[in-house]
């Protein structure tokens, strides 16, 4: 009942909430918001719509689990835009050059992804713990340089090759890709979509079951209790990057190996920021990041359907900010709350034995 | 208790006291921070409040710069009753508060400063300037109006503060700590400013646990002591070691007979321990620790706060880093390992428990639930843990073991440790860190804060793991807890251990003076200066090197 109200309140609060601000930004334009947002709605059941929500819904878990990792210890990987992409490029070219079985195939590609990413990721990370430098800046930083690194390493000079006016890398053998669960005109689910969720699941393992986890949480909480506690922090700055990079470098997975096998000059960007929204909306928590992945996916893809009540799709973008923003303020509040509620509770049960607080516990605990 | 008033001087009555504070009373969920508060400020003197750190001096001032409301008492100033929903109210009434760290912008200049905030009160244009160049003259702080504060030093920002609270009409004046920070040169200047500003005035409250300061330049000296007002002196005829012992409690307890545990096993050996300053002055923080404690034994370490305690205990832990010295450890298995070189982890392995002097910022994860704090530092163990995997079910099961033990009030094992009170959180962290049958059990202050209750649950508890042949390493501010627990006490001064005490026999006049160092008698004068060591104390050794030690490290 607790965690009800805890955890799901708030994000439902800031959607009700979102809603209410863009249907006002409807009628002052001149919309009919209902009308929206039953086409909306209705755009589910058309075509490849659903399986498309699904496919990109995988896409922004990976990165929002990449994000959500570093968030645990209050680590701000805004890098995971750059790291996804060298992961991506990087894992392109690899495959594309490569031949070796079907199945080996792919899973060599996933792993120079997953690694790739870790590795540009280690640069931030190695910068902050030997020279204090802030993840935040660095990140950026390198983002604007990963967008030049992969333009180039897809360029003409380096590995790109030209396929009618697009650039990209090689393409890779049929024996690197991963075939997908078909749904017939519906469309085609990507076969990775199966990975993002064996991460997610080894994510939740990983943060409530393990060691790390309990130390990367400890970390996050509380830096001093965490050092008290004999926890490393340089090490935990260090591995929480490496795997956030790791994470980061998956992302175009399931698009890569399951539709596309080739990165292209033109592939689509802003995953990584995606995934700071999608981490922000579900808290960190598995369950929570692919609910809000697939809400993130259902709103950019259903926005289609808005051209056809004659709603302009940008409205979208404004719900999409207004929940994070909403999410953001909702989970503070309802924090608060909760912790005062419970400062009640624990004081009104010892109360009940011992009077008021300050002076109670001299009677009874003198026996003890 | 009944507090007496402030002596009053001949010819001081002519105008009312500038503040009074009668049965300030203040609870925080299981702590009275503040309790029967009695305070009288006469008008236009420098007033001192002394007690040590954690005695509730912050809380007593927040509430008369109406940053805390008291839950009882009354607050009157100037001869009228007041009553302060905020800061705000206090400035009107003409309190300001210069606080220990500066609260400045520093890419503004000096003038931008101070009329920030203030731009009602003469614009921020020429007559403000006009108004802080008058004012800067007349108490004679010189300051240039337009210079950046960043390149201000210490004492100039702290000028600044000054300036800031006068501009705002503050007639009483709160420092709290204003010589934490500076050099004894600058301490001087300071107390000619304030001297010539109560020559035209304004009256100061002045919040210090640094005694000869103290002596230097208050006119009358409150003492508070876990909470409460435990009198007021003159301080040009009290010294500074009966002010010691009125902020450490100097009533002995009641001498009990128990039988002594210490065996010969030596637990702990530390040897030439020095540690220096983070800020690179190559000023020795620890200087050559030289102590040994035994199964069954309690050190205590006795010492006024920020002697090094804090710095000797987080060394011993692994949490700084040692620039020489070795310590090892005998653990319950007879093994004898060296911690020099081992991290906390490892130390804590060894068989170390701690429990830290700040249990929020070192022993608790505040909104995780009680069973996910009991892992904390044990994660490597049984039976909150097997091998790389958390044993949730175990930690659970001997989270509820501690709640039972120890008396933890909460009515179950998920609440986040922040719901719990002071004294309850503290009852988990010693039950935690006496879980793991620890060897040496390291407890700074591990009362501080805590009800009379907890105290003594806490006390019993750590006596009977003595009992056990756990060697205790502890620190305290409180010389009834450090005479009632230890069997052996050191005395800490300037990062040194100076003198030895038998807790069987030793007054609490030997302890204070051996606390203070040798500086005890100064009349004047703002710093110990090695030209005045006081007749007769034992410890005049460590003083002129390290005068300026306790500034330095806060700066």
């Amino acid at each position: 009942m607790n965690v009800v109200r805890g955890k799901l309140l708030p994000p439902v609060l800031a959607i009700v909430f979102a809603a209410l601000l863009c249907s006002i930004a409807l009628l002052v334009s001149g919309g009919n918001p209902a009308s929206a947002l039953t086409a909306m709605v209705a755009q589910v059941g058309e075509g490849t719509t659903a399986v498309d929500i699904v496919n990109s819904a995988s896409v922004y878990y990976l990165a929002g689990l990449a994000v959500a990792i570093g968030f645990q210890m209050n680590l701000f990987n805004i890098g995971v835009e750059g790291q996804y992409r060298v992961g991506a490029v990087v894992a392109a070219i690899v495959g594309g050059a490569i031949s070796l079985p079907a199945g080996l195939h792919a899973a060599v590609i996933i792993v120079v992804a997953a690694l790739a990413g870790a590795a540009y990721a280690a640069i931030p990370a190695i910068l902050k713990v030997t020279r204090g430098v802030n993840e935040v800046i660095a990140t950026i930083m390198l983002n604007a340089i990963a967008a030049g690194v992969v333009a180039f390493l897809i360029s003409q000079d380096a590995f790109g090759v030209l396929r009618g006016n697009n650039i990209g890398t090689a393409e890779i053998a049929e024996t690197g890709w991963v075939p997908g669960i078909s749904f017939g005109s519906n469309g085609t689910v990507f076969g990775l979509v199966l990975l993002a969720a064996a991460v997610g699941v080894g994510y939740w393992v990983m943060m409530n079951r393990s060691r790390f986890g309990f130390e990367l949480r400890a970390s996050g909480e509380s830096a001093t209790a965490a050092s008290a506690g004999g926890v490393n922090a340089k090490r935990m700055v260090l591995v929480a990057m490496l795997l956030s990079g790791a994470m980061a470098g998956l992302v175009t997975m399931p698009e890569l190996l399951g539709r596309d096998h080739t990165y292209l000059i033109t592939s689509p960007t802003g995953y990584g920021f995606t995934g700071i929204a999608v981490a922000l909306l579900g808290r960190n928590h598995p369950g929570g990041v692919a609910l809000g992945a697939l809400l993130w996916a259902f709103l950019d893809k259903s926005a289609l359907a808005l051209d056809n009540v004659g709603v302009p799709k940008e409205i979208v973008t404004i719900m999409q900010g207004t929940i994070v923003l909403s999410v953001v303020v909702a989970y503070e509040i309802v924090r608060r709350l909760e912790l005062a509620a419970e400062q009640r509770r624990v004081g009104r049960q010892n109360s009940g034995n011992g009077g008021a607080p300050g002076q109670p516990a001299g009677a009874s605990a003198g026996g003890v | 208790m009944s507090s007496s008033a402030a002596p009053v001087a001949a010819g001081a009555g002519e105008a009312p006291p500038a503040v009074v504070l009668s049965g300030i009373t203040k609870r925080f969920p299981g702590v009275v921070a503040n309790s029967d508060v009695h305070l009288t400020v006469r008008h236009a003197e420098v007033h001192a409040l002394c007690g040590e750190n954690g005695a509730g001096k912050s809380t007593l001032m927040k509430i008369l710069y109406g940053m805390q409301h008291p839950d009882e008492g009354t607050i009157e100033v100037n001869g009228a009753p007041v009553r302060f929903r905020s800061p705000t109210d206090a400035i009107r009434a003409g309190i300001g508060m210069v606080h220990q760290h500066f609260m400045l912008a520093d890419n503004l200049t000096v003038l931008e400063n101070v009329v920030l905030g203030a731009e009602r009160l003469h614009g921020i244009g020429a007559r403000a300037r006009r108004r802080l160049v008058e004012l800067a003259e007349r108490t004679g702080m010189r300051v240039e109006p337009d210079a950046l504060v960043e390149r201000l030093g210490v004492a100039d920002r702290q000028r600044v503060e000054i300036l800031k609270v006068l501009y705002r009409g503050a007639r009483i004046i709160i420092l709290d700590e204003p010589t934490a920070v500076l050099v004894p040169q600058e301490v001087d200047e300071l107390f000619d400013t304030l001297r010539g500003m109560r020559e035209q005035g304004y009256t100061f409250l002045f919040i210090s646990h640094k005694l000869d300061e103290v002596r230097a330049i208050a006119d009358s000296v409150t003492v508070i002591r876990r909470g409460t007002t435990v009198g007021t002196a003159d301080p040009k005829s009290v010294s500074s070691r009966q002010l010691a012992e009125m902020m450490v409690g100097s009533a002995l307890p009641s001498p009990e007979t128990r039988e002594s545990t210490v065996t010969d096993q030596v637990v702990l050996r530390v040897e030439g321990l020095s540690l220096l300053a983070e800020d690179g002055s190559g000023r020795a923080v620890l200087d050559g620790i030289d102590l040994v404690v035994r199964s069954g034994e309690v050190l205590g370490i006795a010492g006024v706060e920020g002697n090094g305690q804090t710095e000797l205990v987080e060394t011993v832990m692994g949490m700084r880093h040692a620039s020489s010295g070795r310590v090892w450890l005998t653990g319950r298995d007879g093994t004898t390992r060296e911690l020099t070189n081992l991290t906390t982890l490892h130390r804590r392995e060894a068989g170390i428990g701690y429990v830290p002097e700040d249990r929020h910022r070192h022993g608790l994860l505040l909104t995780q639930p009680l069973w996910l704090n009991r892992v904390l530092g044990h994660q490597t163990r049984p039976p909150v843990s097997r091998g790389q995997w958390l044993d949730l079910a175990g930690a659970k099961q001997d989270t509820r073991r501690i709640v039972e033990e120890f008396d933890v009030r909460t009515p179950g094992i998920d609440v986040a440790a922040a719901a719990l009170s002071g004294g309850n959180q503290q009852k988990l962290v010693v039950g935690r860190e006496l879980s793991a049958d620890p060897a040496l059990l390291i407890a700074s202050h591990p009362t501080r804060g805590v009800d009379v209750g907890a105290q003594a649950l806490i006390w019993d508890q750590i006596r009977a793991a003595r009992a056990g042949g756990l060697a205790v390493l502890l620190i305290s501010a409180d010389l009834d807890e450090l005479i009632g627990l230890s069997d052996t006490i050191k005395v800490m001064f300037r990062g040194r251990l100076v003198a030895d005490a038998d807790p069987a026999s030793v007054t609490p006049e030997e302890l204070g003076s051996a606390m203070t160092g040798a500086t005890t008698d100064v009349p004047t004068g703002a710093h110990g200066g090695s030209t005045s060591d006081g007749p007769g104390t034992g410890s005049s050794t460590a003083d002129s090197e390290v005068a300026d030690s306790e500034g330095g490290e806060r700066g």
